[in-house]
């Protein structure tokens, strides 16, 4: 009989080992930053806290100066945190840039622009994205969080084809994907946020708390204002344009159609003056970066792709 | 103890561990955006055969490139996009025991803790030059996939992959 049993339960376990799913998708890669970022959370938690007494009900441990640090980096804001960022970002960038009021042109930029984010990394946001022209002769573009992106009738001017507006928008989208504006809040900002965040435990976030939470949001809309308005590094302005080389050639786009953009932008652009000519590398270096990256020219009929060009932003 | 017991101690252990190692190989996913859809097939062209909400949980049944096949409760299988998932568990009214997990960087995500609705409400209440109005205008706007397809076919393009 104990034979019997051990032999039925030794091969119901081979059965369910045999039958047990791999353990590691392909899904893993997309993963891994995050789980990365967990691990160093877990392990920044331990090394702070390592005498530090346990609070039995959070299980966050509490030492003699109060809580313990929660260290964490952007990849910790979820993505419906990104977007509450994001939509105070834009806000921002509205208080000094009123809306272009041209229905025509706001749509058109809207469908090229869904268009092309569904061919990158990030098709899907909390929020989704969503574009705006500004009403500005200043040649500037701005990508907040969670995929709100606002373009200038300055720089919209320097596109001569629709494929240069896709460069355009598919850079922005760059910034977005790799979380540019998320990775310019300050690591000591995310730290207090999440450790006010351990702190309150499960109770609402109201009173004082509320207040001190609300003024950690603020100081990180402030760092990513900062940046976006002095410009990020040559390397993320790399990386966001090597993004939208990629996201034109998935589409069908002509991928040289940025190096015709900064061309005319170089000759548009005031030196020394706002927007681009302050806060992004000179589009010579930039011409010379994508150079490097550039698939051969595709060919395709551009007619049609003109004429509604034409139409939406011709008289912009 | 005799031999016979060890040897049924053991596969009673083994068998223990094989039903834990089984239960957390069964991979489940989040929905980690505000509206999920889930497609007949692996492209964003695929017709929506049903739709999520953020922190719904699908059981992952097989992979193709950055596209899921999941089977959500109660509804037909189909495809989403890996970026609209996520392997945490989303949890809406968070316990101790919860925001401790996620402090100490768990499969956890705490919905509505941290930047929320009620932190933008009293940065908007203190900073009332910021036009969060325009910003709601401009989420307004949405395209439909008919339209996108249609403006991909009449500029002559291709989307090659498929938004992979």
């Amino acid at each position: 009989m104990k034979k019997y049993i051990f032999s039925v339960l030794s091969g119901t376990a081979l059965l369910l080992v045999l039958l047990a799913p791999n353990p590691q998708p392909a899904t893993a890669g997309f993963m891994d930053n995050l789980k990365k970022a967990g691990k160093d959370l877990k392990r920044d938690l331990k090394k702070e806290s390592g005498k530090l007494k346990k609070n039995t009900k959070t299980g966050v441990k509490i030492g003699k100066k109060g809580i313990a640090k929660v260290k964490g980096t952007f990849a910790d804001f979820t993505p419906e945190q990104e977007y509450y960022i994001g939509r105070a970002v834009g806000a921002s960038v509205l208080e000094h840039n009123r809306p272009y009021p041209n229905k025509i042109a706001t749509n058109y930029i809207n469908v090229l622009g869904a268009t092309l984010a569904q061919a990158s990394d990030l098709p899907e946001t909390f929020g989704g994205y969503h574009f705006m022209i500004l009403d500005s002769d200043v040649i500037n573009a701005y990508a907040a969080p969670g995929g709100l992106i606002f373009v200038t009738r300055g720089l919209l001017k320097c596109c001569r084809t629709e494929d240069a507006v896709a460069a355009v928008l598919a850079h922005e989208i760059g910034h977005v994907q790799h979380k540019h504006g998320l990775q310019s809040i300050k690591k000591s900002r995310i730290t207090s946020s999440l450790t006010l965040l351990a702190a309150i435990g499960a109770a609402a976030v109201a009173g004082e708390q509320l207040g001190e939470l609300t003024s950690h949001f603020g100081g990180s809309i402030s760092d990513i204002t900062d940046t976006i308005n002095k410009g990020y590094s040559r390397s993320f302005e790399r990386e966001a344009d090597r993004t939208a080389v990629t996201i034109l050639e998935r589409t069908g786009y002509d991928p040289t159609a940025l190096i015709d953009m900064l061309r005319v932008m170089e000759k548009n652009m005031t030196p020394g003056g706002f927007g681009f000519a302050k806060n992004h590398p000179s589009p010579a270096s930039r011409i010379a970066d994508v150079q490097k990256i550039l698939p051969a020219e595709q060919l395709s009929d551009t007619a049609a792709r003109q004429s509604r060009f034409e139409k939406a932003l011709g008289k912009i | 103890m005799n031999k016979p017991c060890v040897f049924l101690f053991a596969a009673a252990l083994t068998l223990f561990f094989c039903i834990s190692a089984f239960a957390v190989s069964r991979k489940l996913m989040s929905v980690q955006v505000r509206n999920g859809h889930v497609r007949s097939e692996p492209s964003f062209f695929g017709k929506v055969t049903a739709q999520l909400a953020y922190g719904d949980r699908v059981a992952i049944m097989t992979e193709k490139g950055s596209w899921i096949k999941v089977k959500p409760p109660e509804k037909q299988d189909g495809w989403m996009h890996l970026s609209a998932l996520t392997r945490k568990k989303i949890v809406f009214k968070a316990s101790d025991a919860d925001v401790a997990k996620t402090a100490s960087g768990e499969e956890v995500a705490l919905a509505g803790k941290g930047f929320n609705e009620a932190v933008e409400k009293k940065y908007r209440s203190e900073n009332k030059k910021l036009h969060y109005d325009e910003i709601d205008k401009m989420e307004k706007i949405t395209v439909s996939q008919k339209r996108i397809r249609s403006f991909i076919a009449r500029g002559n393009l291709t989307m090659k992959g498929g938004a992979r």
